[in-house]
Protein backbone atom coordinates (compact mmCIF):
# COMPACT_ATOMS: atom_id res chain seq x y z
CA UNK A 1 0.00 0.00 0.00
CA UNK A 2 1.06 3.70 -0.78
CA UNK A 3 0.20 6.64 0.36
CA UNK A 4 0.54 9.65 -2.38
CA UNK A 5 0.07 13.54 -1.33
CA UNK A 6 0.59 16.27 -3.49
CA UNK A 7 -1.70 18.72 -2.36
CA UNK A 8 -1.04 22.08 -4.40
CA UNK A 9 -3.11 24.57 -2.00
CA UNK A 10 -4.95 25.32 0.73
CA UNK A 11 -6.44 28.66 1.58
CA UNK A 12 -8.87 30.00 4.43
CA UNK A 13 -11.25 32.51 4.15
CA UNK A 14 -10.19 34.78 7.17
CA UNK A 15 -13.48 36.74 9.31
CA UNK A 16 -11.91 40.10 7.86
CA UNK A 17 -12.84 38.82 4.16
CA UNK A 18 -8.90 38.10 2.92
CA UNK A 19 -7.78 34.76 2.05
CA UNK A 20 -5.22 33.02 4.16
CA UNK A 21 -2.83 30.85 2.59
CA UNK A 22 -2.63 28.06 4.95
CA UNK A 23 -0.35 25.38 2.61
CA UNK A 24 1.97 25.93 -0.02
CA UNK A 25 2.40 23.09 -2.55
CA UNK A 26 3.26 20.10 -0.52
CA UNK A 27 4.32 16.50 -2.33
CA UNK A 28 5.04 13.45 -0.60
CA UNK A 29 4.70 9.66 -0.33
CA UNK A 30 4.71 7.25 1.86
CA UNK A 31 4.95 3.07 1.67
CA UNK A 32 3.86 0.36 3.73
CA UNK A 33 6.73 -0.26 6.58
CA UNK A 34 7.77 3.32 6.35
CA UNK A 35 7.25 5.88 9.05
CA UNK A 36 7.39 9.39 7.73
CA UNK A 37 7.42 12.49 9.95
CA UNK A 38 6.41 15.95 9.74
CA UNK A 39 8.13 18.37 11.76
CA UNK A 40 7.29 22.17 11.66
CA UNK A 41 6.85 25.11 14.06
CA UNK A 42 3.78 25.71 15.85
CA UNK A 43 0.73 27.11 13.67
CA UNK A 44 2.50 25.99 10.47
CA UNK A 45 -0.09 24.00 9.14
CA UNK A 46 0.30 20.34 9.87
CA UNK A 47 -2.92 19.65 11.66
CA UNK A 48 -4.65 21.17 8.47
CA UNK A 49 -2.97 18.48 6.18
CA UNK A 50 -3.20 15.86 8.35
CA UNK A 51 -7.48 16.28 7.87
CA UNK A 52 -6.74 16.86 4.87
CA UNK A 53 -5.05 13.21 4.25
CA UNK A 54 -7.60 11.72 6.73
CA UNK A 55 -10.47 12.84 4.28
CA UNK A 56 -12.00 15.45 7.33
CA UNK A 57 -11.30 18.46 5.29
CA UNK A 58 -11.99 17.85 1.33
CA UNK A 59 -11.86 22.06 0.41
CA UNK A 60 -8.04 21.91 -0.93
CA UNK A 61 -6.62 22.07 -4.42
CA UNK A 62 -4.41 18.77 -5.10
CA UNK A 63 -4.75 15.06 -4.52
CA UNK A 64 -4.39 13.30 -1.88
CA UNK A 65 -4.73 9.16 -2.97
CA UNK A 66 -4.73 6.73 -0.16
CA UNK A 67 -5.96 3.16 -0.75
CA UNK A 68 -10.05 3.26 -0.36
CA UNK A 69 -9.68 -0.03 1.55
CA UNK A 70 -6.98 0.87 3.93
CA UNK A 71 -7.92 1.65 7.48
CA UNK A 72 -7.02 4.06 9.29
CA UNK A 73 -6.09 4.38 13.31
CA UNK A 74 -5.25 7.91 14.64
CA UNK A 75 -4.13 9.55 17.61
CA UNK A 76 -5.08 13.34 17.81
CA UNK A 77 -3.41 15.25 19.58
CA UNK A 78 -6.26 15.62 22.48
CA UNK A 79 -7.22 11.54 23.23
CA UNK A 80 -11.13 12.52 21.57
CA UNK A 81 -12.32 9.94 23.68
CA UNK A 82 -16.05 9.04 24.36
CA UNK A 83 -16.64 10.67 28.09
CA UNK A 84 -20.12 7.97 28.83
CA UNK A 85 -18.37 4.88 27.59
CA UNK A 86 -15.80 2.60 29.30
CA UNK A 87 -11.85 2.59 28.37
CA UNK A 88 -12.45 -1.09 27.20
CA UNK A 89 -15.85 -0.04 25.07
CA UNK A 90 -14.02 3.22 23.54
CA UNK A 91 -11.43 0.88 21.79
CA UNK A 92 -13.76 -2.09 20.77
CA UNK A 93 -16.23 0.57 19.30
CA UNK A 94 -13.54 2.22 17.24
CA UNK A 95 -11.87 -1.60 16.62
CA UNK A 96 -15.08 -3.88 16.73
CA UNK A 97 -13.11 -6.95 14.94
CA UNK A 98 -10.09 -6.82 17.74
CA UNK A 99 -9.87 -10.12 19.18
CA UNK A 100 -9.53 -10.44 23.21
CA UNK A 101 -6.30 -11.75 23.32
CA UNK A 102 -5.35 -8.92 20.98
CA UNK A 103 -7.07 -6.58 23.43
CA UNK A 104 -5.42 -7.96 26.38
CA UNK A 105 -1.87 -7.54 24.73
CA UNK A 106 -2.52 -4.25 24.37
CA UNK A 107 -3.85 -3.44 27.25
CA UNK A 108 -0.59 -5.12 29.01
CA UNK A 109 2.35 -3.53 26.77
CA UNK A 110 0.08 0.22 27.43
CA UNK A 111 -0.18 -0.66 31.08
CA UNK A 112 -4.26 -0.41 30.68
CA UNK A 113 -5.10 -3.68 32.07
CA UNK A 114 -6.36 -2.35 36.04
CA UNK A 115 -8.70 0.90 33.71
CA UNK A 116 -10.68 -1.18 31.47
CA UNK A 117 -13.66 -0.79 33.34
CA UNK A 118 -12.68 3.16 34.04
CA UNK A 119 -14.51 5.99 32.07
CA UNK A 120 -11.86 8.45 30.02
CA UNK A 121 -13.27 11.12 33.13
CA UNK A 122 -11.11 9.52 35.46
CA UNK A 123 -7.92 8.90 33.48
CA UNK A 124 -5.25 11.59 34.10
CA UNK A 125 -3.98 13.09 30.33
CA UNK A 126 -1.09 10.31 30.27
CA UNK A 127 -3.34 7.29 30.66
CA UNK A 128 -6.17 8.85 28.62
CA UNK A 129 -3.65 9.38 25.78
CA UNK A 130 -2.36 5.75 26.00
CA UNK A 131 -6.15 4.72 25.74
CA UNK A 132 -5.92 6.68 22.44
CA UNK A 133 -3.47 4.50 20.98
CA UNK A 134 -4.82 1.32 21.71
CA UNK A 135 -7.56 2.43 20.56
CA UNK A 136 -5.80 3.41 17.26
CA UNK A 137 -3.62 0.31 17.12
CA UNK A 138 -6.62 -2.18 17.83
CA UNK A 139 -8.12 -1.58 14.40
CA UNK A 140 -4.82 -2.85 12.87
CA UNK A 141 -4.50 0.07 10.64
CA UNK A 142 -2.58 0.25 7.26
CA UNK A 143 -2.32 4.12 7.78
CA UNK A 144 -1.61 5.01 11.37
CA UNK A 145 -1.56 9.11 12.06
CA UNK A 146 0.19 10.23 15.58
CA UNK A 147 -0.81 13.60 16.19
CA UNK A 148 1.50 14.70 18.56
CA UNK A 149 0.73 12.16 20.60
CA UNK A 150 3.69 12.50 23.14
CA UNK A 151 3.31 16.15 23.57
CA UNK A 152 2.59 17.30 27.28
CA UNK A 153 3.84 14.17 28.94
CA UNK A 154 6.95 13.63 31.05
CA UNK A 155 9.74 12.57 29.85
CA UNK A 156 9.99 9.39 31.59
CA UNK A 157 6.59 8.47 30.40
CA UNK A 158 6.91 10.08 26.60
CA UNK A 159 10.28 7.72 26.30
CA UNK A 160 8.29 4.83 27.20
CA UNK A 161 5.68 5.46 25.07
CA UNK A 162 7.62 6.46 22.39
CA UNK A 163 9.06 2.66 22.89
CA UNK A 164 5.61 1.07 22.80
CA UNK A 165 4.68 2.56 19.59
CA UNK A 166 8.17 1.67 17.96
CA UNK A 167 6.71 -1.92 19.14
CA UNK A 168 3.92 -1.64 17.80
CA UNK A 169 4.31 -0.45 14.89
CA UNK A 170 7.33 -3.36 13.85
CA UNK A 171 4.68 -5.63 14.42
CA UNK A 172 3.10 -5.35 11.42
CA UNK A 173 3.39 -2.94 7.81
CA UNK A 174 1.85 -0.33 8.36
CA UNK A 175 2.13 4.08 6.98
CA UNK A 176 2.60 5.72 9.45
CA UNK A 177 2.78 9.67 9.63
CA UNK A 178 3.13 10.74 12.69
CA UNK A 179 3.73 14.89 13.55
CA UNK A 180 6.29 16.24 16.17
CA UNK A 181 7.70 19.37 17.73
CA UNK A 182 10.98 16.97 19.25
CA UNK A 183 13.78 16.39 17.48
CA UNK A 184 14.07 13.43 19.63
CA UNK A 185 10.76 11.75 18.69
CA UNK A 186 11.24 12.42 14.99
CA UNK A 187 14.96 10.64 15.03
CA UNK A 188 14.24 7.73 17.06
CA UNK A 189 10.74 6.69 15.38
CA UNK A 190 11.30 8.31 11.51
CA UNK A 191 12.63 6.56 8.75
CA UNK A 192 12.12 9.87 6.76
CA UNK A 193 11.75 13.37 8.25
CA UNK A 194 9.70 16.00 6.52
CA UNK A 195 11.29 19.67 7.37
CA UNK A 196 8.21 21.85 6.83
CA UNK A 197 8.51 26.00 6.81
CA UNK A 198 6.44 28.06 8.57
CA UNK A 199 3.48 28.80 6.94
CA UNK A 200 2.40 28.55 4.83
CA UNK A 201 4.23 25.15 5.09
CA UNK A 202 6.11 23.83 2.54
CA UNK A 203 8.50 20.66 2.85
CA UNK A 204 11.72 22.54 3.26
CA UNK A 205 13.77 19.10 2.98
CA UNK A 206 13.46 15.88 3.46
CA UNK A 207 15.96 13.53 5.30
CA UNK A 208 15.84 9.76 5.06
CA UNK A 209 17.49 7.58 7.85
CA UNK A 210 19.07 4.60 6.53
CA UNK A 211 20.02 2.79 10.10
CA UNK A 212 16.96 0.86 11.04
CA UNK A 213 15.02 2.16 13.98
CA UNK A 214 16.06 -0.52 15.98
CA UNK A 215 19.69 -0.49 15.53
CA UNK A 216 20.11 3.31 16.30
CA UNK A 217 22.71 3.51 18.89
CA UNK A 218 22.39 7.00 21.03
CA UNK A 219 25.96 7.69 19.00
CA UNK A 220 24.42 7.36 16.15
CA UNK A 221 21.56 8.86 17.18
CA UNK A 222 23.76 11.98 18.50
CA UNK A 223 25.65 12.43 14.41
CA UNK A 224 21.63 12.32 13.02
CA UNK A 225 20.61 15.08 15.54
CA UNK A 226 23.60 16.66 14.87
CA UNK A 227 23.33 16.88 10.75
CA UNK A 228 19.94 18.16 11.51
CA UNK A 229 20.67 21.43 13.63
CA UNK A 230 23.41 21.98 10.63
CA UNK A 231 20.91 21.15 8.28
CA UNK A 232 18.19 23.89 10.29
CA UNK A 233 20.52 26.68 10.78
CA UNK A 234 21.29 26.61 7.08
CA UNK A 235 18.00 26.72 5.67
CA UNK A 236 17.60 30.00 7.61
CA UNK B 1 -37.28 12.91 55.76
CA UNK B 2 -37.24 16.80 55.45
CA UNK B 3 -39.24 16.15 51.91
CA UNK B 4 -41.72 14.91 54.55
CA UNK B 5 -41.37 17.29 56.96
CA UNK B 6 -42.57 20.08 54.34
CA UNK B 7 -45.37 17.62 52.97
CA UNK B 8 -46.64 17.68 56.55
CA UNK B 9 -46.18 21.54 56.54
CA UNK B 10 -48.76 21.99 53.75
CA UNK B 11 -51.10 19.38 55.26
CA UNK B 12 -51.38 21.39 58.04
CA UNK B 13 -51.66 24.97 56.74
CA UNK B 14 -54.48 23.49 54.26
CA UNK B 15 -56.34 22.08 57.36
CA UNK B 16 -56.04 25.39 59.07
CA UNK B 17 -56.82 27.34 55.65
CA UNK B 18 -60.15 25.32 55.45
CA UNK B 19 -60.70 25.87 58.77
CA UNK B 20 -60.93 29.48 58.91
CA UNK B 21 -62.61 29.84 54.78
CA UNK B 22 -65.41 27.18 55.41
CA UNK B 23 -66.14 23.76 53.91
CA UNK B 24 -67.69 25.51 50.82
CA UNK B 25 -64.51 26.88 49.23
CA UNK B 26 -61.64 24.88 50.85
CA UNK B 27 -63.05 21.17 52.10
CA UNK B 28 -60.19 19.90 54.89
CA UNK B 29 -57.69 17.03 53.62
CA UNK B 30 -59.88 14.08 55.11
CA UNK B 31 -62.92 15.69 53.27
CA UNK B 32 -61.44 15.64 49.79
CA UNK B 33 -59.59 11.77 50.95
CA UNK B 34 -63.22 10.93 51.33
CA UNK B 35 -64.32 11.54 47.93
CA UNK B 36 -61.18 9.97 46.65
CA UNK B 37 -61.76 7.02 48.48
CA UNK B 38 -66.02 6.85 47.09
CA UNK B 39 -64.73 7.95 43.69
CA UNK B 40 -62.15 4.75 43.51
CA UNK B 41 -64.63 2.49 44.88
CA UNK B 42 -66.76 3.23 42.46
CA UNK B 43 -64.21 2.72 39.67
CA UNK B 44 -64.64 5.81 37.86
CA UNK B 45 -61.53 7.49 39.03
CA UNK B 46 -59.58 5.03 37.41
CA UNK B 47 -61.32 4.97 34.03
CA UNK B 48 -60.90 8.98 34.32
CA UNK B 49 -57.34 8.72 35.21
CA UNK B 50 -56.92 6.04 32.70
CA UNK B 51 -58.34 7.60 30.08
CA UNK B 52 -56.17 10.99 31.05
CA UNK B 53 -53.16 9.02 31.28
CA UNK B 54 -53.73 7.25 27.61
CA UNK B 55 -54.06 10.60 25.96
CA UNK B 56 -51.03 11.99 27.98
CA UNK B 57 -48.85 8.96 26.90
CA UNK B 58 -50.05 8.78 23.51
CA UNK B 59 -49.50 12.76 22.53
CA UNK B 60 -46.22 12.88 24.87
CA UNK B 61 -44.77 10.24 22.77
CA UNK B 62 -45.86 11.40 19.23
CA UNK B 63 -44.34 14.92 20.04
CA UNK B 64 -41.22 13.51 21.35
CA UNK B 65 -40.39 11.63 19.27
CA UNK B 66 -41.68 13.75 15.85
CA UNK B 67 -40.03 17.04 17.84
CA UNK B 68 -36.55 15.44 18.79
CA UNK B 69 -36.49 14.02 14.91
CA UNK B 70 -37.06 17.32 13.34
CA UNK B 71 -35.11 18.77 15.74
CA UNK B 72 -32.07 17.23 15.36
CA UNK B 73 -32.04 17.96 11.50
CA UNK B 74 -32.83 21.41 11.95
CA UNK B 75 -29.33 21.52 14.24
CA UNK B 76 -27.57 19.74 11.70
CA UNK B 77 -28.62 21.02 8.29
CA UNK B 78 -28.44 24.28 7.96
CA UNK B 79 -31.51 24.18 4.73
CA UNK B 80 -33.43 22.48 7.25
CA UNK B 81 -33.02 24.73 10.09
CA UNK B 82 -34.12 28.11 7.71
CA UNK B 83 -36.85 26.79 6.28
CA UNK B 84 -38.43 25.25 9.46
CA UNK B 85 -37.60 28.31 11.62
CA UNK B 86 -40.60 30.36 10.64
CA UNK B 87 -42.74 27.28 11.21
CA UNK B 88 -41.34 26.93 13.99
CA UNK B 89 -41.47 30.38 15.82
CA UNK B 90 -45.33 30.42 14.73
CA UNK B 91 -45.89 27.14 16.64
CA UNK B 92 -44.29 28.27 19.21
CA UNK B 93 -46.67 31.03 19.81
CA UNK B 94 -49.88 29.61 18.67
CA UNK B 95 -51.73 29.60 22.30
CA UNK B 96 -52.85 26.34 23.45
CA UNK B 97 -56.44 27.37 23.61
CA UNK B 98 -56.27 28.46 19.85
CA UNK B 99 -54.85 24.60 18.56
CA UNK B 100 -57.52 22.73 20.46
CA UNK B 101 -60.38 24.84 19.28
CA UNK B 102 -58.72 24.18 16.12
CA UNK B 103 -58.68 20.99 16.29
CA UNK B 104 -61.43 19.73 17.48
CA UNK B 105 -63.36 22.70 14.60
CA UNK B 106 -62.02 21.01 12.35
CA UNK B 107 -61.71 17.16 13.20
CA UNK B 108 -64.32 17.09 14.93
CA UNK B 109 -65.07 16.21 18.86
CA UNK B 110 -62.92 12.94 17.82
CA UNK B 111 -60.51 11.22 20.13
CA UNK B 112 -57.61 11.61 17.36
CA UNK B 113 -58.29 15.54 17.74
CA UNK B 114 -57.83 15.85 21.22
CA UNK B 115 -54.69 13.95 20.69
CA UNK B 116 -53.30 15.88 17.97
CA UNK B 117 -54.20 18.93 19.84
CA UNK B 118 -51.71 18.23 22.68
CA UNK B 119 -49.16 17.05 20.56
CA UNK B 120 -48.78 20.06 18.36
CA UNK B 121 -49.07 22.17 21.50
CA UNK B 122 -45.70 20.11 22.74
CA UNK B 123 -43.82 19.95 19.74
CA UNK B 124 -42.49 23.13 19.29
CA UNK B 125 -40.66 23.12 22.78
CA UNK B 126 -39.20 19.95 22.02
CA UNK B 127 -38.03 20.65 18.89
CA UNK B 128 -36.19 24.13 19.78
CA UNK B 129 -34.58 21.90 22.99
CA UNK B 130 -33.33 19.29 20.51
CA UNK B 131 -31.93 21.68 18.49
CA UNK B 132 -30.18 23.67 20.81
CA UNK B 133 -28.82 20.03 21.72
CA UNK B 134 -27.79 18.49 18.05
CA UNK B 135 -26.16 22.40 17.68
CA UNK B 136 -24.08 21.55 20.47
CA UNK B 137 -22.82 18.43 19.42
CA UNK B 138 -18.90 18.06 19.90
CA UNK B 139 -17.88 18.43 16.21
CA UNK B 140 -14.18 16.72 17.02
CA UNK B 141 -16.00 13.48 18.32
CA UNK B 142 -17.77 13.54 14.96
CA UNK B 143 -14.63 13.87 13.44
CA UNK B 144 -13.16 10.20 15.26
CA UNK B 145 -16.14 8.67 14.26
CA UNK B 146 -15.63 9.73 10.81
CA UNK B 147 -11.26 8.44 10.56
CA UNK B 148 -12.18 5.08 12.37
CA UNK B 149 -14.83 4.68 9.96
CA UNK B 150 -17.70 3.90 12.34
CA UNK B 151 -20.98 2.77 10.40
CA UNK B 152 -23.94 5.11 10.95
CA UNK B 153 -25.71 3.65 13.12
CA UNK B 154 -22.93 2.76 15.76
CA UNK B 155 -21.66 6.73 15.56
CA UNK B 156 -25.35 7.61 16.10
CA UNK B 157 -25.85 5.52 18.93
CA UNK B 158 -22.41 5.79 20.72
CA UNK B 159 -20.84 9.41 19.33
CA UNK B 160 -24.22 11.58 18.93
CA UNK B 161 -26.86 9.87 21.24
CA UNK B 162 -25.32 9.97 24.69
CA UNK B 163 -24.32 13.95 23.88
CA UNK B 164 -28.28 14.59 22.84
CA UNK B 165 -29.42 12.54 25.99
CA UNK B 166 -29.46 15.90 28.11
CA UNK B 167 -31.70 17.49 25.98
CA UNK B 168 -34.01 14.53 25.49
CA UNK B 169 -34.21 14.60 29.65
CA UNK B 170 -34.93 17.97 30.09
CA UNK B 171 -37.11 18.45 26.50
CA UNK B 172 -38.88 15.40 28.14
CA UNK B 173 -39.19 16.89 31.82
CA UNK B 174 -40.33 20.26 30.54
CA UNK B 175 -42.85 18.64 28.19
CA UNK B 176 -44.48 15.86 30.23
CA UNK B 177 -45.26 18.98 32.49
CA UNK B 178 -46.75 20.74 29.74
CA UNK B 179 -48.50 18.28 28.47
CA UNK B 180 -50.24 17.28 31.69
CA UNK B 181 -51.60 20.99 31.90
CA UNK B 182 -53.00 21.01 28.15
CA UNK B 183 -54.37 17.54 28.14
CA UNK B 184 -57.11 18.63 30.70
CA UNK B 185 -58.20 21.86 28.47
CA UNK B 186 -58.64 19.49 25.76
CA UNK B 187 -60.50 16.94 27.64
CA UNK B 188 -62.86 20.19 29.29
CA UNK B 189 -63.90 21.35 25.90
CA UNK B 190 -64.45 18.10 23.98
CA UNK B 191 -63.82 15.08 26.00
CA UNK B 192 -66.96 12.83 27.89
CA UNK B 193 -64.15 11.45 30.01
CA UNK B 194 -60.59 12.09 32.09
CA UNK B 195 -59.66 13.90 34.60
CA UNK B 196 -60.44 17.61 32.66
CA UNK B 197 -63.99 16.41 32.07
CA UNK B 198 -64.26 15.80 35.82
CA UNK B 199 -63.20 19.19 36.57
CA UNK B 200 -65.17 20.39 34.64
CA UNK B 201 -68.40 18.81 35.93
CA UNK B 202 -67.22 19.72 39.45
CA UNK B 203 -66.16 23.38 38.21
CA UNK B 204 -70.30 23.32 36.94
CA UNK B 205 -71.49 21.71 40.17
CA UNK B 206 -69.15 24.25 42.18
CA UNK B 207 -67.70 20.81 43.27
CA UNK B 208 -64.95 22.05 45.44
CA UNK B 209 -63.98 18.06 47.44
CA UNK B 210 -64.51 16.34 44.02
CA UNK B 211 -62.53 19.22 42.09
CA UNK B 212 -59.42 18.99 44.46
CA UNK B 213 -59.96 14.71 44.76
CA UNK B 214 -59.45 14.47 40.69
CA UNK B 215 -56.87 17.45 40.47
CA UNK B 216 -54.79 15.77 43.66
CA UNK B 217 -54.14 12.46 42.66
CA UNK B 218 -53.65 13.51 39.15
CA UNK B 219 -50.48 15.38 40.74
CA UNK B 220 -49.88 12.72 42.96
CA UNK B 221 -49.50 10.12 39.38
CA UNK B 222 -47.49 13.08 37.58
CA UNK B 223 -45.33 12.91 40.81
CA UNK B 224 -44.85 9.18 40.64
CA UNK B 225 -44.38 9.03 36.76
CA UNK B 226 -41.43 11.75 37.30
CA UNK B 227 -39.87 10.17 40.50
CA UNK B 228 -39.75 6.44 38.62
CA UNK B 229 -39.32 7.14 35.14
CA UNK B 230 -38.01 10.62 34.61
CA UNK B 231 -35.03 11.06 37.16
CA UNK B 232 -33.98 7.25 36.19
CA UNK B 233 -33.46 8.15 32.89
CA UNK B 234 -31.56 11.30 33.72
CA UNK B 235 -29.76 9.58 36.40
CA UNK B 236 -28.60 6.64 33.72
CA UNK B 237 -27.53 9.29 31.15
CA UNK B 238 -25.25 11.23 33.17
CA UNK B 239 -23.70 8.33 35.08
CA UNK B 240 -20.45 8.72 33.63
CA UNK B 241 -20.00 12.07 34.66
CA UNK B 242 -17.57 11.97 37.45
CA UNK B 243 -19.46 12.96 40.55
CA UNK B 244 -18.21 15.83 43.16
CA UNK B 245 -16.68 13.30 46.51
Amino acid sequence: MRLEVDITGKSFKSAAGGTQEVLAPVRFALQSGEVGVLIGPSGCGKSTMLRIILGLDRDFEGHVSRPPEARIGMVFQEPRLLPWRSVEQNVRLAAPDVTDAKLAELFRILELDAHRSHFPGELSLGLARRVALARAFAVEPDLLVLDEPLASLDDALAGRLRDEIATLVARRPVMTLLVTHSLDDAIRLGDRLFLLSPRPARIVREVPIAIPRAERSEAELGKIRAELAALQLESK
Amino acid sequence: MLRLLSFALLLAIWWTAALFVGAAKLPSPSAVLDVVIAEASSGALFLHLGATLARVSLAFVLAMSLGSAIGYLMGRVKLADRLGDPWLILLLNLPALVVIVLAYIWAGLTEAAAIAAIAINKLPTAIVTLREGARALDRSLDEMASVFAMPRWRAFRHVVLPQLAPYIAASARSGLSLVWKIVLVAELLGRPNGVGFEIGVAFQLFDTPRLLAYSLTFAAVVLVIETALVQPFEARATRWRPRAA
